[in-house]
């Protein structure tokens, strides 16, 4: 059983959701993002996705885009990402990881080259936002043969037979994003989202997380109540752009938001 | 419609599912998956609807003007003491440039699916203008994309836009040029997907933007195809066309794909030159990788980022080419130069003093290329070179150049 497998189980034995923030490898510099990584376990989370950073994130928001150019400016890279993968694997054995970004520097890699360096990193999970199942079972099917997951994304416009897609080409869990847009954007409307769900759930087993406008911890309880999952980003990465010159307030700012939203959530 | 004139019937590209060989393909998030199926249904099915047909038609000839001419330039073939050179005019076409052939196409199928907003990206500002245009011809909503670097450099065609109700947003991301721009178009599409209507510049982004695009604009091969036999009673030796993204070229291109006496050449942009790294020259100097929906060449670094690129001219300063050029590239029926930024100016006057037409900086490296190409040739030889658009936006720029105050 994969590690996000059993991480969504043991869950859901407990009648708890999980918690899944999501930070740009190496934003604000590559020393900041590992003992974050695991202040954010301390803080309760149960899944990190690891943003790679990429010159041209198109379906991000300005706030995670300014990360990717942050962490961008020191030089990171997917290689670097998977090493920092790799180093945190030393100390923590349990919390899944999942690697999120663009296909073009896993093209540069080569597929097999980048799956069998996720296998070394002891990566749980890819998803790559501008890799849709059909032209992602190549890659899928690498990294399946590794252990490693592929999670896809569902989109509000997504059909019954994308869903089914997914579900069939995916593993791990299913990433609804919760409203038309980038990253960061808008409002989620919430009565949406519960609609959406049901009929992705009335389709397959597999765990769904929430993420796209999840802003604070009324917003997370809430989202917790109808997914499996509550994944934030741009709210955490919003800290680090807010607190340049102090980049330990800003580790302490995610800490307080992803403190409060398991609290929050735990409390649903 | 030229239709009497053998055109492609083999070359059957891209599939069902958008692929030139490894190239092209859709790698577009979620979110765009459904937009872009509804477009791809609307395109089959108004490219063999008669009613959309003699629309386009009536609005190529009466709102375009074309056929554009094609123009023997005799002095300057008499001058370079080679090859015959014939200019196809996309010049002289409404807004200046081969764009307006593809926006109002592109438009057309926008009104008839009822989308009641309109956006673009533009680099030159040529597509920009071409949008806007169409745009308030039909009424609609009209937000046009556009790197902060370009907007600085093509100010005149920004006036243009505005005059004609388009909302221009100067895109402070990234390099500040045509990708980035868009980047934006792309999150700008991914937020309205309900009424908006995306109008792709080039035969790039996801499928089926490379092959509609390339549909709309291959009107400018056809006519070439018949007033080149009908002018000299024989096929061209050689076509020659800049790419950037490789609209005009791949509309030049297409229809001779299946004549193999006739030389496809495009000319990328060697900006300060392809050995410095500032230039804008994927085919001659980049890799394959993934970029705005499709694989193609890119210039990219060892990691898959992005590299900045650079020309003189915007419309050419883009990362990526259309994926059917990397498939011609690959497959060697097209051959691809480059032409410095110095050169093309060299291109830019020649025309200029020899022919009475001021050519656009973009249209310029073609020229430059012919320069070196028809002294090689035989004088009973044949290049259709494309003049894919005017110098008017140019001016501030080579003023600049020439420290000259406006």
């Amino acid at each position: 059983m994969s590690r996000l497998t059993a991480v969504f189980e043991n869950l859901a034995q407990a009648g708890r959701k999980a918690l899944i923030p999501f930070v740009t490898a190496g934003d604000p510099t590559p020393e900041f993002t590992l003992p974050l990584m695991h202040a954010m376990v301390a803080a309760g989370v149960d899944v990190i996705e690891l943003g790679v950073p990429f010159s041209d994130p198109m379906a991000d928001g300005p706030v995670i885009q300014k990360a990717s150019e942050r962490a961008l400016a020191n030089k990171m890279s997917l290689k670097k990402t998977l090493a920092m993968a790799a180093e945190f694997r030393k100390t923590n054995q349990s919390t899944p990881i999942v690697l999120m970004g663009y296909l073009n520097p896993i093209e540069a890699m080569g597929y097999e080259n980048f799956a069998d360096a996720s296998q070394q990193a002891d990566i749980d999970g890819v998803l790559t936002v501008d890799l849709p199942p059909e032209e992602g079972a190549d890659c899928a099917a690498l990294l399946k043969a590794r252990g490693i997951d592929t999670i896809f994304l569902l989109a509000p416009n997504s059909s019954e037979e994308r869903i089914r897609k997914m579900t069939s080409i995916g593993s791990g869990y299913l990433y609804y994003v919760s409203l038309k847009g980038v990253t960061g954007a808008g409002h989620l409307n919430i009565a949406d989202v519960e609609n959406k769900l049901k009929q992705i759930k009335a389709i397959t087993t597999m765990p769904v997380g929430v993420g796209f406008g999840v802003k604070d911890a009324q917003t997370a309880k809430t989202i917790a109540s109808v997914g499996d999952a509550v994944v934030v980003g741009s709210a955490l990465i919003s800290k680090i752009e807010n607190n340049p010159a102090n980049p330990e307030q800003a580790k302490a700012e995610i800490i307080q938001l992803l403190s409060a939203m398991r609290a929050a959530m735990d409390a649903a | 419609m030229v239709t009497e004139v053998k055109m492609t019937e083999k070359y059957a590209m891209p599939d069902a599912r958008g692929h030139f060989g490894p190239y092209g393909g859709i790698f577009v998030a979620e979110t765009l998956i459904p937009p872009i199926q509804e477009l791809n249904e609307a395109y089959q099915k108004f490219l063999q609807d008669p009613d959309f047909i003699s629309e386009l038609d009536a609005d190529l000839a009466h709102y375009v003007g074309r056929p554009s001419p094609l123009y023997y330039a005799e002095r300057w073939s008499r001058e370079l003491g080679g090859a015959q050179i014939y200019l196809k005019r996309e010049d002289l076409n409404h807004t200046g440039s081969h764009k307006i052939n593809n926006t109002v196409g592109q438009a057309l199928l926008a009104k008839r699916m009822g989308k009641t907003r309109i956006i673009a990206e533009t680099g030159a500002g040529q597509h920009g203008v071409a949008t806007a245009t169409v745009a308030a011809r039909l009424g609609l909503e009209c937000v046009v994309y556009m790197g902060a670097v370009d907007v600085a450099r093509q100010s005149l065609n920004v006036y243009r836009m505005k005059l004609l109700g388009a909302t221009v947003v100067a895109v402070e991301s990234g390099s500040k040029t045509l990708k980035d721009a868009l980047n934006e178009a792309l999150r700008d599409w991914v937020t309205n997907v309900d009424n908006t209507f995306y109008i792709i510049g080039t035969v790039a982004g996801p499928h089926p933007y490379p092959a509609m695009v390339r549909d709309f604009q291959a009107i400018i091969g056809r006519e070439a195809k018949q007033q080149c036999l009908e002018m000299t009673g024989k096929l061209p030796d050689a076509l020659v066309a800049c790419v950037g993204g490789g609209s005009n070229a791949i509309g030049l291109f297409y229809p001779f794909i299946e004549d193999p006496s006739v030389r496809l050449i495009g000319v990328e942009a060697a900006g300060d030159g392809v050995k410095t790294g500032r230039h804008s020259a994927p085919l001659c100097a980049g890799r394959p990788g993934v970029l705005h929906g499709n694989r193609t060449y890119l210039m990219a670094d060892d990691d898959g980022e992005i590299i900045e690129t650079h020309s003189i001219s915007a419309g050419l300063d883009y990362p990526g080419v259309g994926p059917e050029h990397a498939w011609l590239k690959d497959t060697g029926r097209a051959e691809y130069v480059n032409i410095t930024d110095d050169e093309a100016l060299e291109g830019f006057y020649a025309l200029t003093r020899m022919e009475g037409i001021i050519p656009a900086l973009e249209s310029s490296h073609a020229m430059s290329h012919v320069m070196k190409l028809a002294p090689t040739m035989r004088k009973d030889q044949i290049i259709i070179v494309n003049l894919s658009g005017r110098g008017d936006k140019d001016m501030q720029t080579m003023a600049k150049r020439e420290a000259i105050e406006l």
